[in-house]
């Protein structure tokens, strides 16, 4: 295998790893300062019990999630010089801005908020809490942003040709407010609520199947799961306005979202689906003309097909991101059912008392975790063959003085790395779940030894 | 060419890389540093002492190396991309380091088995040791200058040729460097057997430091030609050196007197003026070519363009006061000596 395709395969193995992580930060996050404020609020002890809890739980898959996105932005330079060099100019100052305004901020009063329960009072406490989830917000909007603008360029003009190009600013706003960078960074933060909101939920319905701590899993259940009704239903808006964006800034990626061929004609939308690229065709079940549809309102409408483009200027790989794509708005589709009818239940009282549900609640966490990585390889692999869309080709962006051994080298070795990281998180993920939120002893660890 | 107090945007972002490199040298110089102990305490309850004096702070300290990245790349991407790419495999092993160091702190504490928390011993302690010993490796190899031809590109070995003697030199006097800082500030952080055991190892390890600071300084001198002349040139620029050393003089006499917070500064000062004579040496020059001095990198023909530093330098104008502030509170929060709690790791 050559340079450039080992480097595609880690850059996107060690984002998708990294990726697990910052959601259910962010999530866990807002869960986290809901019960704290509850707790400050009410005074209820068992919402400071459930704080501790989830707490402990934040600090393992924050830790993790802080060490695998060192590696990510180091990465850029290693693999993908020749792309550091042409967006530098641009991309650096969102990382630059990242680093100093968001985890500054996290990182900081992470301390605070882990080991200062007996030094700071309570309400500098919550302080942190905030700070911290803060933090994580903010990080999310540089990185989207930096990402946006590589999806939807504006805001800059190109200097220099052949080896020097390089892209450089003209409007930091221009470049910030790029066409979607509002609407990426909406729908990934409500990605991550969802992320956080269904960890809560999954986990409090396991205690409540197995007849555990429940008093304080009634408390847990409310929060998340208003939270993740709410926001199962806004991420089909802006998952909509985010298609709509696609349609108009890169229509070659919208085309292979749908597997749709033909240069100028109306495009059918497919629930599910199988595209075969040789044939140019889609077997499946969707609605005649349903995209023209969604896009121009209009059934007959034309959309723009990959035949419009040359074979070297769109998408290859047609149904990974078709799949990828499906795959997330079927997830997508599930949440919102699934939450509007668990509050209808609990409005009527009797949420607690459907195993069944509770048994789908217990496995749930999976479903945004896999429509967020979905999200990201349908829009990340749609963008392809540009790795700066209409600019730079991927082929063209890779380190050229590195060479495949080396990467093969660095894939084992973060393969190898990264299954062991994963092995240790879910072993003590799944401790500190079978611990559960039990009341707090002052006691110290050495002297329980 | 715009200017600010009459320096040009590059050289002030320059200045900037500087800073935040310093700063990442002294707060994870400690954290590294107390790491490098580790192994050289016997009891559990020591090491664990060790890794909570570091507990609340390290994850703030590590935030230096994050933003001095995003800086570099923001500031010089031709630096940033051409160092990263042309010394690959340093930079991934120092980030799977990275991580095995991150994961002992956070694993090594979770069971009580004895095989367990002795192998997340020996990691954290190889991690630490590597990590130290790579970011010298680097600095060495920029010192010394790679081969590079036109376009910046790296045109020299692949897998081992970053470890010359010279950059072997500079790995191992960080590693010293780092250790007798880790020292002093354990001591501030412990009380009672473990104390007086550090007594002992700093004065150990101020020796083995201003060794292999010796040893580098005449190495430098005699082989390093571009330093040399540098010298000749700016024969002023002696009292860097001469102010590292010091300083180092220093701390012996403070750590007696048990000033260790005084001591603290006093080897973050050696750090800063070590960085600083690193910086007079290169300028303007970031990344020397051995190959042809017109393909050396240098903060002009590296550099962002100036409407993107302006923005930058406003950026870090408003974000380096409130980094301030959240540290101040962060260290504020947790001065003193280390106190085990439910918490602790
Ligand atoms: C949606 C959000 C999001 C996305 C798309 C990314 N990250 Fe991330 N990253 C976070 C959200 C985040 C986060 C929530 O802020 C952290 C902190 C803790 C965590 O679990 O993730 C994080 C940690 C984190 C850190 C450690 C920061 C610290 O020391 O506190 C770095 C250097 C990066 N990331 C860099 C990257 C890069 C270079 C990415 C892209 C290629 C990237 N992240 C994608
Ligand atoms: C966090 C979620 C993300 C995921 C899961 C993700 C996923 C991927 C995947 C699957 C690829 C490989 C595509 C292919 O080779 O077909 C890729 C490539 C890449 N992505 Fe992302 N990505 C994410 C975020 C980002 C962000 C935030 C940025 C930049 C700001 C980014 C920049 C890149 C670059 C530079 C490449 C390499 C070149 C390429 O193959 O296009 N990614 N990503
Ligand atoms: C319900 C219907 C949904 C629709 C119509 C939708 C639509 C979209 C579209 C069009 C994109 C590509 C944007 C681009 O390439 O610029 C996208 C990306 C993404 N989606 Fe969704 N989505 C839906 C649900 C979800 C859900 C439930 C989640 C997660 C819980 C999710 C997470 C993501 C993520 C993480 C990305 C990648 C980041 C981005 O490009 O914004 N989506 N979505």
């Amino acid at each position: 295998m050559d340079v450039e395709i080992l480097s595609r395969i880690q850059f996107a193995f060690t984002i998708a790893f990294h990726y697990i992580f910052p959601p259910l930060s962010i999530g866990i996050g807002l869960m986290l300062v809901i019960f704290e404020g509850m707790f400050l609020k009410t005074g209820n002890k068992q919402y400071e019990i459930l704080t501790r809890f989830w707490l402990k739980i934040f600090a393992i898959i924050f830790g993790i999630g802080v060490a695998t996105g060192i590696i990510m932005e180091f990465e850029f330079g290693t693999n993908w010089a020749v792309y550091s060099r042409y967006v530098g100019d641009i991309f650096g100052s969102a990382l630059a801005a990242e680093g100093l305004f968001a985890f500054g901020l996290e990182s900081t009063f992470l301390g605070v908020l882990l080991f200062g329960w007996d030094r700071v009072s309570p309400v500098v406490h919550f302080i942190s809490m905030v700070g911290v989830f803060l933090g994580s917000m903010f990080s999310a909007v540089w990185i989207v942003v930096a990402n946006s603008w590589q999806q939807t360029p504006a805001g800059y003009h190109i200097v220099g040709d052949g080896f020097n190009a390089r892209a450089e600013v003209t409007d930091f706003w221009q470049m910030v407010f790029n066409p979607s960078s509002v609407d990426r960074v909406i729908h990934v933060w409500q990605g991550a609520f969802l992320a956080g909101a269904f960890m809560v939920l999954s986990v409090h319905a396991y205690y409540l199947l197995k007849g555990k701590h429940k008093e304080i899993s009634y408390l847990a259940f409310k929060p998340a799961l208003t939270i993740a009704t709410i926001f199962s239903l806004t991420q089909l808006f802006s998952g909509h306005r985010s298609a709509d964006l696609v349609a108009e800034h890169q229509p070659a990626k919208l085309a292979a979202m749908e597997g749709h061929y033909q240069a100028k004609s109306p495009a059918d939308l497919y629930l599910f689906g199988w595209v075969d690229n040789k044939a140019q065709k889609v077997t499946g079940l969707g609605i005649p003309g349903g995209l023209s549809f969604l896009v121009h309102q209009d059934f007959n409408a034309d959309i723009i097909g990959l035949n419009a483009y040359d074979v070297k200027d769109r998408p290859s790989q047609v149904n990974a991101v078709f799949q990828f794509y499906h795959i997330m708005i079927s997830i997508g589709m599930a949440l919102i059912f699934l939450t509007l009818y668990a509050s209808f239940l609990w409005w009527r009282g009797k949420l607690f008392e459907q195993k069944w549900m509770m048994r789908i609640f217990a496995f749930s966490v999976l479903l945004p975790q896999i429509a967020n990585q979905a999200g990201w390889f349908a829009a990340e692999m749609g963008r392809q063959p540009w790795i700066v869309y209409g600019h730079l080709r991927t082929s063209e962006g890779f380190s050229k003085e590195v060479s495949a051994q080396q990467v093969l080298f660095s894939l084992i070795l973060f393969g190898v790395i990264y299954s062991l990281l994963f092995l240790l998180f879910l072993y003590s993920l799944n401790k500190k779940i079978k611990h559960g939120p039990v009341d707090y002893h002052p006691t110290s660890k050495l002297a329980q030894q | 060419m715009a200017t600010i107090l009459g320096i040009d945007y590059p050289t002030l972002w320059f200045f900037v890389v500087g800073f935040l490199f310093s700063g990442y040298a002294i707060l994870e110089g400690l954290d590294y540093g107390a790491g490098m102990w580790h192994l050289f305490f016997q009891k559990d309850e020591s090491r664990r002492i060790a890794i909570n004096a570091i507990g609340p702070l390290w994850d703030a300290n590590q935030v230096w190396l994050v933003i001095g990245g995003g800086a570099l790349f923001a500031g010089f991407p031709v630096l940033y991309a051409t160092m990263l790419s042309a010394m690959y495999v340093p930079f991934m092993l120092f980030l799977a380091m990275l991580v095995f160091r991150s994961s002992a702190i956070k694993f090594r504490s979770a069971e009580p088995m004895l095989w367990w928390r002795k192998t997340w011993d020996i990691l954290y302690f190889i991690s630490n040791l590597m990590i130290s010993f790579l970011l010298g490796v680097v600095l060495g190899n920029l010192i010394e200058g790679i081969e590079l031809k036109e376009n910046f590109v790296y045109d020299g070995g692949v897998f081992l040729s970053f470890l010359s003697p010279y950059a072997i030199l500079t790995g191992i006097t960080t590693v010293a460097l780092f250790m007798m800082h880790g020292a002093i500030f354990l001591l501030l952080k412990t009380e009672g057997r473990l104390y007086a055991k550090l007594t002992f190892l700093l004065r150990r390890s101020i020796v083995f430091f201003i060794l292999s600071f010796s040893i580098l300084s005449v190495y430098t001198i005699v082989f390093i030609e571009s330093v040399a002349d540098r010298f000749r040139e700016f024969p002023l620029f002696f009292v860097l050196p001469i102010l590292a050393l010091l300083s180092i003089a220093n701390i012996p006499r403070l750590v007696s007197k048990h000033k260790y917070f005084q001591g603290l500064i006093f080897s973050s000062l050696t750090m800063s003026f070590l960085l600083m004579l690193v910086a007079f040496q290169l300028f303007p020059v970031l990344l020397l070519s051995t190959i042809s001095p017109e393909y050396n990198i240098t903060i002009y023909n590296a550099a962002s363009s100036e409407k993107s530093l302006g923005i930058m330098l406003t950026i870090a104008a408003i974000g380096t006061p409130l980094i301030f502030i959240y540290f101040l509170f962060l260290y504020n929060t947790f001065k003193g000596k280390v106190i085990m709690d439910d918490d602790s790791y």
